[in-house]
């Protein structure tokens, strides 16, 4: 019998941006059993709400995470303007979606890049943050802000974007999608980029389905469930469907997000396309009662808003299910039976946002 | 239009045998949530093509809850983290980490706080 061994992996590792532990059980080079450990910045952002009021609590949501900081705005919006029951105007449903699909390029262009620097890709790496520069720079420009923009509020958004604005972020996407082909050619056709991901990590589509697994981890699995059918925001307008891979590895993992970024873009020249004229902002009264769970489609996946209302400026609870969180079980799925050295790879492919797991 | 959310209320000796019905019929457990006022109320949310079932138990502060995560692996980081926010007593957890998922500075920071603490803190 193989001698046991266990080697700790994080929380500080190279391709670990945030903090993160593994205890891994190895037999000779196999991991046999992953035991994790979260919780080394958990910041209790939940339990804010008992001291900010309803309307305020936006910010802290959106500031729950860096990445996804508009989603999650939106998601605790959503829930609120479901239990006021405010009716959000339609050129506002469109741009939060706009600024959500940007915000799922931006994300899945990071992941791609910090993909690349972890299997040792640095010039590849520094092509997709170049890439996701640009989005940055439309962040910027009908925002203000790049990383947390506060454009979100409840009953609509706060900034409106011009029709030329709107034209000309569909023509840098035009220009964008032409360099985004030559780098994503290299991720799906390069030998050495397929050697480290085909066939690695592989997570069954029953698995997949058990484990709890959500986003693009779940359709690369075989799994078609995009929380965005649900037709929240301006999704009920625009003409889409879930991107799904079979073969449940790293490498139908990385497609299913080189897929989605080029379906973002095509959901934004929708949205600038159908996008009527008209007010940004319901303007409402009172304050909420009752309770909801509000769930969206981030870039990780479904993330679920729970907010719970006593008729008060003072909520009684928000609770945040993030995608990273209820990924971790798929992780330590994937990690029994792998090599020590694939490690890093499955890590990376369930694109962990620690930030959001210790809101 | 603003879909309906129902809750459905069960018994805590319940739990586990609603959760074994749900995972035969292809229930994806979706999230656990847990709220604290007089009493705790935890609500388990499951799905299936995209259509929510809550199920909600209410205990009081003391009242031991067991485990789903023999039947939901993944429910051992929710339980887990109830346990360590808000003090729930779960027994048989899959990976029990002993009130240890989360370094908190505060032992249960979101739980009320029981009112022979709360005098201690006022000496």
């Amino acid at each position: 019998m193989s001698k046991r061994s266990i080697v700790p992996f994080g929380p500080q590792h190279p391709v670990l941006p945030e903090p993160i532990h593994l205890d891994l059980v190895l037999e000779d080079e196999k991991v046999v059993e992953a035991i994790p450990s979260i919780g080394f910045v958990h910041r209790g952002l939940e339990k804010l709400v008992e001291k900010k009021e309803f309307t305020e609590y936006v910010y802290v949501a959106e500031r729950i995470c860096g990445i996804c900081s508009f989603m999650h705005g939106m998601g605790y919006c959503q829930a609120v303007e479901n239990i006021m029951d405010i009716k959000v105007p339609d050129r506002a449903e469109y741009l939060r979606t706009l600024w959500a699909e940007l915000s799922r390029i931006h994300s899945h262009l990071m992941w791609l890049g910090l993909l690349a620097d972890a299997f040792g890709f640095e010039s590849l790496f520094m092509h997709c943050w170049r890439l996701r520069e640009q989005i940055l720079d439309i962040f910027e420009t009908t925002t203000g802000g790049r990383v947390i923009f506060s454009v979100c509020k409840i009953g609509g958004v706060r900034k409106d974007i011009d029709k030329d604005t709107l034209k000309g972020i569909v023509t840098i996407l035009d220009k964008m999608q032409k360099e985004l082909k030559e780098l994503t050619d290299v991720f799906i056709e390069d030998y050495s980029v397929q050697h480290r991901l085909v066939g690695v990590g592989v997570l069954t589509k029953q698995e997949a389905h058990d484990v709890g697994a959500v986003g693009p981890m779940m359709r690369a699995s075989g799994i078609a469930q995009d929380m965005r059918m649900l037709g929240y925001a301006a999704y009920k307008y625009l003409d889409f469907e879930p991107v799904v891979e079979n073969d449940g590895d790293c490498y139908a993992r990385t497609l299913v997000r080189i897929r989605e970024i080029y379906q973002s873009m095509n959901l934004i020249r929708q949205c600038v396309e159908k996008m009527p004229e008209g007010e940004i902002e319901e303007k409402f009264k009172g304050m909420p009662q009752g309770e909801r769970y509000e769930r969206l489609e981030q870039p990780r996946g479904e993330v679920i808003y729970y907010v719970k209302a006593n008729g008060t400026k003072f909520l009684d609870r928000v609770r945040v299910r993030t995608p990273t969180f209820t990924n971790v079980p798929a992780l330590l799925k994937v990690l029994q039976g792998c090599e020590l050295a694939d490690v890093p790879m499955m890590v990376l492919t369930i694109d962990p946002c620690i930030s959001c797991t210790e809101r | 239009m603003v879909d309906k959310q129902t809750i459905t209320e069960v018994k805590v000796d319940e739990l586990v045998d609603k959760a074994v019905l749900m995972k035969g019929q292809g229930y994806r457990l979706v999230q656990i949530s847990c709220t604290f006022k007089d009493r705790f109320e935890i609500t388990y949310s499951f799905d299936k093509d995209y259509e929510l079932e809550h199920f909600r138990i209410y205990g009081e502060r003391d009242e031991e809850i067991l485990s789903i995560s023999q039947v939901f692996f993944s429910a051992f980081l929710y339980e887990n983290e109830m346990k360590d926010l808000f003090g729930v007593k779960i027994k048989d957890i899959a990976i029990d980490y002993q009130g240890g998922l989360y370094r908190v500075a505060q032992k249960t920071p979101f739980a009320p706080q029981k009112e022979e603490e709360e005098e201690a803190e006022h000496v």
